[in-house]
């Protein structure tokens, strides 16, 4: 008998073939013998919960929407997408809004919204946000590094330690929004986001891919995770679609759609394409420099893109006015 | 050093280099590069016998880029067979856990612990037999996969080495930053530096874009004190080549196993039409400092 375990079920310090902890094998199976949970699982005491969940929900109780960024290949843009999301929201002065950054290893948001040497400070009330705008605060395990050349070598124990202490420790105070923005794949880290999640619940995710099959080929195991732990895809980004040049105005494919690009994707998963953003090399110049490239170049193409699928967000949230 | 015996230092006995392909972050062109790197190891002798282990485990890509989408690994007395892309000369053997999967779309949802397990199965388990090169592909960041991957190598830590991967704007070469450090921490020893996406050639007026900026790898290895390889600029001829490989026909969107995922490659047709690429060319100047990178590290010992 194969034993399948629910991903979600499955503790951060099991061992290898954990069954998970809702499995009929909990606590029985063979791969349990020496696990310092096997105690637990094997006595029919009803499971206890991660002792962190009700801080989480606490802090989490005054964020009114949560909403993560997520795709299966690196390098498509989730960063700066996260970014001009954020920056689009806070455009509204009454808008509150926060963006958390749980890619461990590789912390982008920082440089991208030019906030990269500010730092952490704490508080009675927990670590204080890094703030961009008054409405606008930001954290990233990019603040909390001696220097912005040292490696993060940590496993997915410590990551996930790290994520809970952002949703239970920060300060976020009263928010409208929490982008989430996330490390390619699915793995810890976005397992450990929607576990500690699980209770207040999260708005829905964007997907973001380029056009070419490699990527797409990932964006299809992102959203079977979305489904398996059942998180509302709220739609799909096609970044890089589509490069004009700026010598002769004549538009090409750099990454080409070989089988159809994030438009049938969208079509054969049943999911929504928000829009497609044209490879603008002012994009990645704005997110090296940290500023806000739709303030930048309000009249680039990108960046009516950009705007527009924000408002579909936004509707698709019921959020508009 | 005379390191314990383990399972993965018995298999690998018979692998003579191994190059693990770095980069902080994702989408700089890790996978492709490992895939040109074996195919010009692969070309540069015809006896050369050159393995290709993908440890991308929630985003396996190198099947895809070899054509080899929808082939399935089969078990003998011996261990896993890997997937021979170059069909019955079976000197390009490829393993991936792409080709452990029922379905393409399945998501591989692991966490640490069972990703360890995995790689340490491919480094035990997979028959190579004898390889000139191993070529790593691994996933962004330095976590899990990386501390795994050199844990359960420590006993042949003496034919190790890496390639760092980037692309020139700020954002990525802070991360290869990040990833340089973590070669030093593992004191993993670094052939170099190539700078991917290096300007972009419009096909209809022939003007360069630094589409990506440009220049940003080259400076780094400078400042770093590493072997700048090369740059390679977008080429959207091995862009396509990579990415459709093996779809002959237009309409497929199921899942099915390639049209008969047993034939063996015609000679092997993926590389004759990648050495026609531009990127093919100056790859090879990539490989020469490659192997004289090796040569030193090989007189260093």
């Amino acid at each position: 008998m194969v034993q399948v375990a629910d991903p979600l079920s499955v503790p951060e310090n099991a061992p290898e073939h954990c069954p998970g902890t809702e499995s009929e094998f909990a606590g029985k199976s063979e791969a349990c013998a020496g696990c310092e949970n096997q105690e637990i699982c094997a006595s029919n005491l009803p499971k206890l919960p991660d002792p962190s969940l009700p801080f989480i929900k606490d802090r989490m109780a005054n964020v009114k929407r949560k909403i993560l960024v997520l795709s299966g290949k690196g390098g498509v843009g989730k960063s700066t997408f996260t970014a001009q999301l954020g920056w689009a929201f806070a455009a509204d002065e009454q808008i509150q809004t926060g963006i958390m950054d749980v890619d461990i290893c590789g912390p982008s948001i920082p440089t991208i919204l030019g906030i990269a040497s500010e730092q952490v400070h704490s508080s009675s009330s927990g670590w204080s946000p890094v703030y961009v705008q008054d409405n606008l605060g930001v954290m990233s395990v990019g603040f909390m590094l001696p220097s912005a050349r040292d490696a993060v070598m940590w496993r997915g124990p410590k990551k996930n330690g790290l994520i809970s202490q952002f949703l239970k420790d920060v300060d976020w105070g009263d928010l409208d929004y929490l982008v989430i923005d996330t490390p390619p794949g699915t793995s810890d880290e976005h397992l450990s986001i929607v576990q500690f999640l699980k209770e207040s619940g999260i708005d829905g995710a964007v997907l973001i891919t380029t056009p070419q099959e490699v990527a797409l080929q990932d964006v299809r195991r992102e959203i079977d995770f979305c489904r398996k732990v059942g998180i509302r895809i709220l739609g799909l980004v096609e970044n890089m679609s589509g490069f004009v040049c700026p010598g002769c105005r004549t538009e090409s494919q750099i990454f080409k759609p070989s089988t159809g690009g994030g438009k049938k994707l969208a079509e054969d998963m049943g999911i929504e394409l928000l829009g497609s953003v044209p490879l603008d090399p002012r994009i990645g110049k704005s997110a090296d420099y940290g500023v806000s490239f739709l303030d930048e170049y309000p009249d680039s193409p990108a960046s009516i893109a950009y705007l527009d699928i924000i408002d579909r967000i936004k509707k698709i949230l019921g959020d508009t006015a | 050093m005379a390191s314990p015996e383990t399972a993965v230092s018995r298999r690998l006995q018979s692998v003579k280099n191994i190059i693990i392909v770095l980069s902080g972050k994702g989408g700089v062109g890790k996978s492709s590069v490992s895939t040109q790197l074996a195919l010009n190891l692969y070309k540069s002798s015809s006896t050369a016998r050159v393995g290709i282990l993908d440890v991308d485990l929630t985003g396996p890509s190198i099947p895809r880029m070899l054509g080899l989408d929808g082939h399935g690994v089969h078990q003998s007395s011996d261990g896993w067979v890997p997937v021979y892309a170059d069909g019955a000369e079976a000197r390009l053997a490829c393993m991936s856990v792409g080709f452990l999967l029922k379905k393409k779309g399945d998501s591989v949802v692991w966490r640490g612990p069972k990703k360890n397990g995995m790689i340490r199965q491919f480094l035990s388990d997979v028959r190579w037999g004898d390889l000139d090169y191993l070529v790593i592909d691994t996933p962004p960041g330095t976590s899990d996969e990386h501390l795994s991957l050199l844990e359960h190598m420590a006993p042949v830590h003496s034919r190790l080495s890496s390639v760092i991967v980037t692309t020139p704007q700020a954002v990525a070469l802070m991360d290869a930053m990040k990833c340089l450090s973590f070669t030093r921490a593992v004191n993993l020893p670094v052939l170099g530096l190539i700078e991917n996406m290096s300007g972009y050639v419009c096909p209809c007026c022939g003007e360069i874009s630094n589409v990506f900026s440009t220049g940003g790898g080259e400076e780094m290895a400078r400042r770093e004190g590493l072997k700048f390889l090369g740059s390679l600029p977008v080429d959207t001829d091995l862009v396509s080549l990579l990415d459709a490989s093996d779809v002959k026909q237009g309409p497929d969107d199921s899942s099915e196993p390639s049209s008969t995922p047993e034939k063996p490659a015609e000679s092997f047709e993926l590389l004759g039409r990648y050495s026609e690429t531009s990127s093919a060319k100056l790859f090879q100047n990539i490989l020469e400092r490659v192997a004289t990178s090796l040569g030193e590290l090989a007189a260093r010992e």
